[in-house]
This record gives structure tokens, C-alpha cells and sequence, in this order.
């Protein structure tokens, strides 16, 4: 008998574009056995831009402010990573004092990103209170962005050798307070979900990803030290000054959704102490290092990566010495994460699908570029 | 035995329904009534550009040496310049700044040798059409001018 589309048990359902759990533009195709994912195949690119075709076309300096657009919610981040790699191809190194503000506010940054990423998983998973507290403490990070360079979300924080705009008066006395206020938050966000029944069921032993798989797929991040593997580029190859900051990587066994959300709630205690030790002493001296009014960097390569809120941010740079990029790459935490998602939901409920698209922490900006 | 109690008298609900509570006290309430209230922003905020003009004697800083067209990223800004017969310097004739293309990176101010181009406070500057965000020298002098209600 031939089989009808009614006797077939399989049903091949849309998610996305257009679905408030996919945080974005992710379109998921799902393969369903009744509830359960018998496999997913993710459609991407609808917010693509060519932000790497855009590099060839605008000289070193005019790149700067793209980037902040492609991880919107960690600008600095990656303003950091590409202001690097054309140091490192043009040779120069920031003074110490912009090395220092730049850790400052890149882990500031980190701190809003796990905070928006903590709102909204947490919304996806059903609790909608925790969205509210997140965004108010983000806020702090925000307004603290707005008073140093202008802007509150694609900052452009950052030049090629080192900072354009000196510190505001009371920034120490900010951040500080900021660092005082934040502490008690986290608290308060782990007391509202952690021992929660509700929110422990829905995580504990969804979306498993071991350390075996994390390093098939490339997958870093907090995914990875969820997993176990002690992997954090900020102590595995120190950029901008980290070697000086004394802080713990946090990890956990598992891999399940329940681990990653400890382990990014671990790192913004872990980036509050980073903060406050590097606020303490920020030496004085000039904030811009030798960087040549028309920016030419010799003929040569530079691959660069840091660890960005949700994983390894690599910029592979190429110069032909002219005023405008040859090639930049731009290896993205977002989208290499993005892969382990059909190997973390088979098997698993529709629902839970939901909460492991909230985990891996995409932003369709990077995935897309 | 303890776990079971904690089980049975839903003492983690409890706990987070204790924080949202904690967090109903009028002093925590942060949301701004825009546009009844204004949000004061940054001194440093990059908002609206601005042609800044000598106010002693109304005439422009800017010099027309075109530094600003030529560091901005989306080449969105154009400067026309021509050249006085009598004291044969170069004077400031127009000026555009197309804002819907702008991404308020801040490169143009950085550029400009004499300050006259500025990245201001002004946050309000949405239009109606697309050829209002088009700003001419007289509104790039003048600042936009958002409409005030009243309460």
C-alpha cells in the first residue's frame, strides 16, 4: 500500500526565521517522530552583510567600526580582536595604560553578554522575571560605555594602537560601583533559578555535549569548559595583559545546558575580579601607541583570536601594503557553535530544542557576517 | 527526609517568588517615561551631527578641507568648496550629511582639524521621508529641532 502523507509518521516541521527562540534570523528545520527530533538542519544566512567583503573595499582605520556590527552584543570584543590583529601585522603594541582599559571593558563586555544571554535563555525556557533583572544590571554596563565613548552598543571603543578617547572623570569610582552592585545581582539571579525545580528539569541532561564531541566540532567557549576541558584562550595564550589578572577558569563535567548556564554565571563573578584588580592600577601614560597617520602595514599575514563571551574570536588579516585590507577572516565562536546544535537536540523534545538553541548563545549578526 | 520536606512545601518557588518581592519596593523601579522625560544623555554621546559656527561672528569653523569626506566609511559625507576671487582663500560652500547611511562611528570628528564637525546630543533625528535624513549645511548649522509634547 502506498504510503499517504497521513500514514507517514515522520512530519518535517519549519522553526524560525521568524520564531522568538531562535534569537534571530535562525531558520531550523526540524525532523520529527512525534515529539521527539529525529534530526535538524539549520538554514542560515538571512542577516548576512558580507562584513568580510566590506574589509576589501575600506581602508584599516574605516574597518574598525564593522566589526562591532557583526557581534553586536559584544562590540568591544570585537573591536579588541581586530584592533590586534593589525597591530601584530603592523608591529606595534598598545601602551600599557590602554592595555589595561581595554580589559577593563572587554570584560564588562563579557559581563553584558552573559547577562543578555542569561534574560533571554531563561525567557525561552519559561521564566520571564530573570529578562528584567538582566536588562537593568546591563544597563550599568551600557551607560558606563555611553560615558567613555559616546555609544552604548557598537562602540567603536577601540583603535589600531590603542584608544581614541582618554578616561572620564569618575570612571574608576563607576566601574567600581558597578562591580559592588553587580555581586549581590548574581545572587539574586541564582538564587531565582538555580535550585528552581522547574528550571533544573528542563536543563539537567539536555543537550549533552561531551568534551570529545566539543573538540570534533571545534565548539569553545563555556561550551567546552561545561564539558570539563580547563580551555580559556584569556590563560592558554594571554593577550592585551591577561597574564597579570589572577582568576580561575571555571568548569564543570557534565556538558549538559544545566553546566553551561553555571559555568557563565561562574565567569561574571570571575570577570567582576578581573575588573577590580585591573581598576586598581591602571598606569598613567599615553593611550595611543606609534601608529602611522595613514596606516600601511608591510606585506604579510596575522592570524589573531581571543576569547570573546562565547568562544574563541579569531581575525586572520592579510595585507598587501596598500591602504586597504587584502583579506580579512573572521573565525566566529557563534557560528562554529552553531554545528554541534543538530548533535546536541537528536533525540531530545521539541521543547527542549528551545532551550538548546538558548545555550549554545548565538547572535545571528556573527553567524551571518 | 529535609529534601522531602523542601519538596512538599515548594521551598525553592518560594525562594525565587522572595526575590521578586524584594524587587517591588518603588525604589527599584528604573523604567524612563520617554518622552515625558527626556533621558539625559553622555557628554560623549555620538548622536546628530552638528557644523559648528563661530558665534561671535555667525560665520562656519569649518576650513572645506574635505578630511571628513575622506576618513568617513560610507562616504556619506560631501563638502563643496570654491575658491574667493578677492582674498583667493578656500570658502565653505555646501555641505551634506546623509544620516540615514551613518553609523555614528565617530571618524569624522576625529578628523576634523578645527572642531567644527561634532557628533552631538541630539538623539532625535528620525523623518518622515528618506530625503530628510539628508542634512543640509543650514540644518547641520541649525541642529534638528524634535517636536515637544506636552503632558
Amino acid at each position: 500500500m502506498a504510503q499517504t502523507f497521513l500514514d507517514s509518521t515522520e512530519l518535517v516541521l519549519n522553526m524560525g526565521p521568524q520564531h522568538p527562540s531562535t534569537h534571530g534570523v535562525l531558520r531550523v528545520i526540524v525532523k520529527l517522530d512525534g515529539e521527539k527530533v529525529t534530526g535538524t538542519e539549520c538554514v542560515i544566512g538571512y542577516l548576512h552583510r558580507g562584513v568580510e567583503k566590506i574589509a576589501e573595499n575600506r581602508t584599516w582605520v574605516q574597518f574598525a567600526p564593522y566589526v562591532d556590527r557583526m557581534d553586536y552584543v559584544a562590540a568591544v570584543s570585537n573591536g579588541l580582536g581586530y584592533c590586534l590583529a593589525v597591530e601584530k601585522l603592523q608591529n606595534v603594541e598598545a601602551p600599557p595604560r590602554a592595555q589595561v582599559v581595554r580589559v577593563i571593558l572587554t570584560e564588562l563586555n563579557r559581563i553584558a553578554s552573559h547577562l543578555l544571554w542569561l534574560g533571554t535563555h531563561a525567557l525561552d525556557i519559561g521564566a520571564i522575571t530573570p529578562l528584567f533583572y538582566t536588562m537593568r544590571e546591563r544597563e550599568g554596563v551600557l551607560t558606563i560605555y555611553e560615558k567613555y565613548c559616546g555609544a552604548r552598543l557598537t562602540t567603536h571603543a577601540f583603535r589600531i594602537g590603542g584608544l581614541q578617547y582618554e578616561l572620564y572623570e569618575d570612571f574608576e569610582t563607576d566601574v567600581k560601583a558597578f562591580c559592588d552592585d553587580f555581586l549581590p545581582k548574581v545572587d539574586e539571579y541564582e538564587e531565582l533559578l538555580s535550585t528552581n525545580r522547574m528550571w533544573v528539569d528542563r536543563l539537567q541532561g539536555v543537550g549533552i555535549l561531551t568534551a570529545a564531541d566539543c573538540k570534533e566540532y571545534g565548539v569553545t567557549g563555556p561550551m567546552i569548559r561545561a564539558a570539563g576541558v580547563k580551555w580559556d584562550l584569556r590563560k592558554a595564550q594571554p593577550y592585551s595583559g591577561y597574564e597579570k589578572y589572577d582568576f580561575e577558569i571555571p568548569t564543570r563535567e557534565n556538558g549538559d545546558t544545566y553546566d553551561r548556564y553555571i559555568v557563565r554565571m561562574q565567569e561574571m563573578r570571575q570577570s567582576v575580579r578581573i575588573i577590580r584588580q585591573a581598576v586598581d592600577d591602571i598606569p598613567s601614560g599615553p593611550i595611543m601607541g606609534k601608529v602611522p597617520k595613514v596606516l600601511k602595514p608591510p606585506v604579510g599575514e596575522a592570524y589573531v583570536s581571543i576569547e570573546a563571551p562565547k568562544g574563541e574570536l579569531g581575525y586572520y588579516v592579510v595585507s598587501d601594503g596598500s591602504l586597504q585590507p587584502y583579506r580579512v577572516r573572521v573565525r566566529p565562536p557563534s557560528f562554529i557553535n552553531l554545528q554541534s546544535l543538530d548533535r546536541m537536540a537528536r533525540g531530545s523534545l521539541v521543547a527542549d530544542l528551545v532551550a538548546i538553541i538558548g545555550t549554545i548563545d548565538i547572535v545571528l549578526g556573527e553567524v551571518d557576517r | 527526609m529535609l529534601q522531602l520536606f523542601k519538596t512538599i512545601f515548594l521551598v525553592d518557588l518560594f525562594q525565587g517568588l522572595w526575590v521578586t518581592l524584594r524587587n517591588q519596593h518603588p525604589k527599584h523601579i528604573v523604567t524612563e517615561q520617554y518622552p515625558a522625560q527626556r533621558p539625559k544623555v553622555a557628554e560623549r554621546y555620538r548622536g546628530a551631527p552638528r557644523l559648528n559656527i563661530n558665534p561671535e561672528n555667525n560665520e562656519t569653523l569649518c576650513i572645506g578641507c574635505n578630511l571628513c569626506a575622506l576618513a568617513c566609511p560610507e562616504n556619506l559625507i560631501v563638502v563643496g568648496t570654491a575658491r574667493d576671487k578677492q582674498t583667493n582663500k578656500k570658502v565653505l560652500t555646501t555641505f551634506t550629511y546623509d544620516t540615514s547611511r551613518c553609523m555614528f562611528c565617530g571618524l569624522c570628528e576625529d578628523a576634523c582639524p578645527v572642531d567644527a564637525l561634532e557628533l552631538t546630543q541630539d538623539f532625535e533625528i528620525a523623518s518622515y521621508t528618506r530625503e530628510g535624513a539628508i542634512w543640509d549645511r543650514q540644518l547641520l548649522e541649525e541642529g534638528p529641532k524634535p517636536t515637544q509634547y506636552q503632558f
